[in-house]
């Protein structure tokens, strides 16, 4: 029986090396069923990656992607997408990745308003090289470089990026999947930088160690448990929503998108005439 | 509109013919961070991508800019990069990481003195790291040394052919002696400006194996959007481009990893380019490049001029270094001398070339330039 989605997934490179359990297949499964639902021409569509769990699903899909280096992936995506304007760029990067030693060039990218999607799975650890603390693992929390309680606060992701410029913010866990798949759509659709974190079960480290279990549905539940929709957090204290994961929109604007404005300029440029 | 500059003759700052070399080339992609003796390519590039259709960006980092360079070059464009020292340390991630995805890209290194932040006057001290700056040890690099302002446009060209038929990032081993001088500069026709373009697959997407070529050779390259659908990774990788993660699935990368080196190794004669004068008879030999050999031929030159059987030996091609024929060159000469603006970096590299070591002198400075003075006495002190 063919793959239902071989068009779409490298079904050769089948079966995939992720952990049982791990969130990355979901990951992909959304972004891939964003791209699938919009129609969009597959030859026009680049995925990338940086390095970390996360990075290996982009070898996994049937489009133009890269894995990049880590932490790397939105200069990368910056040069694809102003070199190549009606190329839909999505980078699917980590928490550690894309915040962490990424979290320069992530603030970067929201700034400029380039009209990439940005899906971030965040499992608050490195889970690659063994389950060590990463910049969205929680306070007290104990990690393989924490072993006594994380001394530190965590990021939260979906205030930076709005801070930074980003025109769509969402965040969803592995317990909400249409709205995920939906937001993934939107952020594409959105002209502009999108940034839609998804928060998903490691079970073998954030799970085992955590949560003290490595069994999958059982750490989607947690998810689903201890997620808030933002409307009901508003209406509640900061003492209610400790450990809470706020899910929703954030943010849904408008501003002026950098290729737009480049290709402004070329034809500004182009009317000119030198002596 | 002013697509390039006209040809003929221009009186012009090194760091602004190397844009210029660029434009010519094709280059249509810059993205960098500005970093003093750099700067004016930058500057250069802001108005002049524009103007020419293409893309200029200011990157967060060096870091950033190598990377951008490196997206752009796979989205089809002839792309570049300009830094010193500091932000060449930093590029060493992504100028490993086009190497091994085989990215077509050009690196300007107007190198500065060191360690760390130095100062801002020109030094040679990176042209070891321009070889081995990334880690592991599987590949070749393409690396050139330009010594006036008519080489910053015209190696720049070379760079961007070179970087393109080989699928290598090329280093352009600028000095800030170079790149802040001005000169004067003569821009060929059109027609005369040889152009080379990345080889594009014959074969339809389905019989398209990414990293497939001859061990002297490299594979077409596909742009993003070309309907080939292809995956690159700096993983060790098979000839599909599959990452290869486990020791004993390693024989599958290797052909492939090989092929890295050979592609150059094989090519050296074609890749390699000298400037040589009074080398038939010369008994003592001044070997150089870049700043240093403008005051090596002047001194050469008044040696000559002395009844001193004195010759000129200079590297425009640095990487890949060429022993043998290092070795052809120096074959009648009882003294070698190197001079350059580092500690010893091409000294070593000459000394291993030639038979006799001991006939290998190196004439050391630290900082700017030599003088013709310093190097003929050198060559007297040898007589």
């Amino acid at each position: 029986m063919a793959h239902p989605l071989s068009n779409i997934i490298r079904t050769e490179r089948l079966p995939h090396e992720f952990c049982p359990g791990c969130a990355i297949g979901q990951i992909y499964h959304y972004a891939a069923k964003a791209v699938e639902e919009l129609n969009l021409d597959l030859n026009k569509v680049v995925f990338l990656s940086g390095i970390g769990c996360n990075a290996r699903g982009v070898g996994y899909v049937r489009f133009d992607s890269a894995t990049t280096l880590h932490g790397r992936t939105l200069p990368f995506a910056t040069g694809i997408k102003l070199a190549n304007p009606s190329l839909t760029v999505i980078v699917v990067t980590g928490d550690g990745d894309g915040a962490g030693i990424g979290g320069n060039h992530l603030i970067h990218a929201a700034r400029r308003n380039l009209d990439i999607t940005v899906v971030l799975y965040n499992n608050g650890v490195y889970a690659s090289t063994g389950g060590q603390m990463a910049p969205t693992t929680q306070y007290g929390v104990y990690t393989s470089t924490t072993p006594y309680g994380n001394l530190e606060q965590p990021f939260d992701l979906c205030e930076l990026m709005a801070t930074a410029g980003a025109v769509y913010v969402a965040r969803w866990t592995t317990a909400h999947v249409r709205p995920a798949i939906d937001s993934i759509k939107k952020g594409i659709q959105k002209s502009g930088f999108a940034f839609i974190e998804i928060m998903g079960q490691c079970p073998t480290y954030f799970g085992r160690y955590i949560l003290k279990t490595t069994d999958p549905v059982k750490c989607i539940n947690w998810f689903r448990e201890n997620s808030i929709r933002k409307e009901m957090a508003n209406k509640m204290s900061m003492e209610e929503l400790a450990g809470k994961i706020i899910i929703g929109e954030f943010v849904d604007k408008e501003r002026p998108e950098l290729t737009e404005r480049y290709k402004e300029l070329h034809e500004k440029l182009r009317k000119t005439t030198y002596p | 509109m002013e697509k390039g500059m006209s040809s003929g003759m221009h009186f012009m700052l090194g760091n602004h013919t190397c844009v210029e070399g660029a434009i010519a080339a094709g280059c249509r992609f810059f993205a960098g961070y500005p970093i003093t003796p750099a700067s004016e390519i930058a500057e250069r590039m802001a108005r002049r991508m524009p103007e020419t259709d293409g893309i200029f960006i200011q990157m967060e980092d060096e870091i950033a800019s190598i990377c951008a360079v490196t997206g752009a070059s796979w989205a089809g464009l002839k792309a570049m990069t300009a830094t010193s020292g500091p932000g060449f340390s930093l590029m060493q991630e992504g100028i490993g990481f086009a190497v091994a995805t085989e990215t077509p890209c050009v690196i300007i290194n107007v190198q500065r003195i060191g360690p760390s932040t130095g100062s801002i006057f020109g030094q040679q001290g990176d042209v070891m790291q321009a070889r081995w700056g990334t880690h592991g040890n599987c590949h070749e690099i393409i690396a050139l040394a330009p010594s006036s302002v008519q080489e910053m446009f015209d190696l720049t060209i070379d760079a961007f052919n070179l970087s393109e038929k080989y699928r290598v990032p090329v280093i352009l081993l600028a000095e800030a002696s170079v790149g802040h001088l001005r000169e004067s500069l003569i821009i060929p026709e059109p027609e005369q400006i040889k152009i080379v373009n990345r080889k594009k697959p014959s074969v339809p997407p389905e019989k398209f194996v990414l990293w497939e070529a001859e061990e002297n050779d490299s594979p077409p390259m596909v742009a993003f959007g070309d309907g080939y659908r292809v995956y690159y990774t700096a993983h060790l990788h098979t000839e599909k481009g599959y990452p290869v993660l486990s020791l004993p699935k390693y024989p599958l990368a290797e052909k492939v990893l090989k092929r890295l080196s050979s592609k150059i190794k094989l090519n050296i004669n074609k890749i390699t380019k000298f400037e040589t004068r009074y080398l038939d008879d010369a008994k003592i030999i001044v070997v150089s490049y870049g700043s240093s050999a403008r005051a090596a031929l002047r001194a050469v030159f008044e040696a000559r001029k002395a009844g001193i059987k004195a010759g000129y030996l200079r590297l425009i091609t640095v990487w890949p270094f060429h022993d043998q024929k290092i070795k052809e060159l120096c074959a009648s000469a009882n003294t070698i001398i190197v001079a350059e603006v580092n500690n010893g970096q091409i000294v070593h590299e000459i000394q291993r070339s030639i038979d006799d070591r001991e006939k290998v002198v190196p004439l050391l400075k630290l900082a700017d330039t030599h003088t013709p003075g310093e190097i003929l006495t050198k060559i007297e002190e040898a007589t």
